[in-house]
């Protein structure tokens, strides 16, 4: 038995997001209301919908794909609301009183994770485990957020309203951008279950001159760079790949040594999540969060650096996998 | 073997091509690669409900969106800009590759959830990096000041990512370096989990000189944009 499970934290952020729904409504926001509060119950009923569906029972993750498939329908409709920021001369009178104390609550985020990251698992409470050891540095996060809000709350000396306010505009700063990881994880769930990696790799194989090493460190290297392209992720695009060509071609053709095939495919697929919006929480996400005017702006940030990085890539793989 | 639960990729590429709105275009292409594939509609609604939920951490920095909503209304944002504009000697250059380096040595040690884009750069890099441009570029004018503080908060943001991927797979513990050694244990092959890490490094050193080097440049030719501007002006004056 450990105290603190994650589902504590998936409960205090579908609290956060009825608060959120709260507001939007008093301000008739139909759109944004339904959203976070369709957001909020999934998120509240997670861990539920998982026990039942590992039990058989397929009822309670049939409603919760209806309400992604709600989701879906509500974000085309929902407008950029101006939740109404402090006015800067306040900021700036603020910032001029805190000065430095300011940087403390924010700076306990990374500080407080990195904490419980390294000695979590050691924390007891009368023979209890504190934290799960795989999902510490997680629940290092969100301990670190509540420790973070408390301390800025204390610090700035805001009135509790002022608490779900300013979350309430960050989070409709981020919209439905913020719900996009989730759904492409879904996506990739569906498309391991359709056979889609399947297939394009059978479709790869066909066409792949498999005498030459080099051209089978292309396909593998380009391979991993384009799958991981469509899917956004390159954990996904790596069993694919890997089974389909770095295996059979690399590994068993020609001789290549596993572990160099193995980190360098996975590195190639980097270089292709630095250049897709399909992932989000990477590359559409910080666009939201950051108030970019421009979608691609941090893709057109990121290509410069992961083309000839991608080049250095397939050179190492081609070098050293024969060495 | 069925190839039409391609149709779904086909459906993406096209929506994020005709910047259909991505959460629709997103579910879509999972519904109609399912029913394609010949699932019925109940077990697509399954499929994505459970993969939905199993997915729930990817939205736990949110959390951290209280504690830094109530700073920026005290001004923290406007704090940090302040206090990098009379540092004379950390430049956007300096102050990116820092946190470049900083970054890819925590996720090398797994502390990949210490920093990010809303743990620190909304509230802390993306303000430096935009008062370190502005001192940068004096004498700029409206326009350009402001599509070089965007630049500045997006290359931000792009070295948050460029730090933890080539910094995370480094790290033996979890992620990229489990999943690759879990496949080939599958495969019947047994690696040493440190011998894969071990062929990362490379490529993290690489991913530093390379960016290292970009976000020098890139930060010379804000300055010599702000200039020729400023140079213009000048001369329409003169």
């Amino acid at each position: 038995m450990t105290m603190l499970q994650l589902e504590w934290a998936y409960a205090a952020l579908a609290l956060l997001l009825i608060g959120t729904a709260w507001l939007n409504l008093r301000q008739r926001h139909w759109a944004q209301a339904a959203f976070w509060m369709v957001l909020a119950a999934l998120f509240a009923s997670g861990h539920w919908v998982l026990r039942a569906q590992q039990s058989g029972h397929a009822q309670p993750a049939q409603i919760a794909g209806i309400g992604v498939l709600a989701l879906a329908l509500l974000a085309p409709m929902m407008r950029r609301v101006d939740a109404g920021e402090a006015p800067l001369r306040l900021r700036q009178l603020r910032a001029g009183v805190l000065g430095h104390w300011l940087f403390m609550p924010a700076l306990l985020i990374p500080g407080v994770t990195l904490l419980i990251a390294l000695f979590g698992a050691d924390l007891h409470w009368y023979g209890t485990t504190l934290f799960v050891a795989a999902q510490q540095t997680l629940m290092g996060l969100a301990v670190a957020s509540l420790v973070a809000l408390l301390a800025a709350w204390r610090l700035t000396r805001a009135p509790a309203g002022a608490v779900l306010h300013e979350s309430r505009r960050l989070i409709d700063t981020l919209g439905w951008a913020a719900l996009l990881p989730l759904v492409l994880a879904a996506l990739g769930g569906v498309f391991e279950a359709a056979g889609v990696g399947r297939v394009l790799s059978t479709l790869m194989g066909d066409v792949i001159p498999t005498t030459s090493f080099a051209a089978c460190v292309l396909a593998y290297g380009l391979g991993m760079v384009v799958f991981t392209v469509i899917m956004g992720n390159a954990f996904a695009a790596f069993p694919v790949l890997t089974a389909g060509v770095g295996l059979p071609l690399l590994v068993r053709l020609h001789g290549a040594d596993p572990a160099v095939v193995g980190s360098l495919g996975m590195l190639c697929g980097y270089c292709g999540t630095l250049l897709t919006p399909m992932a989000a929480n990477f590359n559409i996400v910080p666009v939201a969060l950051l108030e970019l005017r421009n979608p691609w702006s941090v893709i057109r940030a990121q290509w410069p650096t992961a083309l000839p990085l991608l080049v250095f890539n397939l050179f190492a793989l081609y070098l050293l996998a024969m060495r | 073997m069925n190839m039409w639960p391609l149709l779904g990729v086909a459906l993406v590429v096209l929506g994020f091509a005709r910047r259909w709105n991505p959460v629709l275009v997103v579910v879509s292409a999972g519904v109609l690669s399912g029913l394609l594939a010949g699932f019925s509609i109940a077990q697509i609604l399954a499929l994505l409900g459970t993969s939905f939920e199993s997915n729930r951490a990817l939205l736990l920095y949110v959390l951290t969106l209280p504690a830094i909503g109530l700073l920026e209304r005290a001004g923290l944002r406007e704090h940090a800009q302040r206090w990098i504009e009379r540092l004379h000697g950390l430049t956007l250059s300096r102050l990116l590759i820092g946190y470049l380096g900083l970054r890819q040595i925590l996720s090398m040690l797994g502390l990949t959830n210490v920093a990010g884009q809303a743990q620190t750069v909304r509230p802390l890099l993306a303000p430096m990096a935009e008062a370190a441009a502005m001192r940068e570029s004096p004498g700029a004018d409206a326009s350009t000041a402001a599509q070089i503080r965007e630049e500045a908060r997006a290359l931000a943001a792009a070295t948050d990512n460029i730090g933890l991927f080539f910094g995370e797979d480094v790290f033996i513990a979890l992620g990229a370096v489990l999943l690759i050694h879990g496949f080939y244990v599958s495969q019947g092959i047994d690696l040493q989990p440190l011998h894969i890490a071990l062929w990362a490094l490379p490529t993290a050193i690489a991913a530093f000189v390379i960016h290292a080097l970009r976000v020098h440049l890139v930060t010379r030719a804000m300055a010599r944009r702000a200039r020729a501007v400023q140079a213009s002006d000048d001369h329409a004056a003169a």
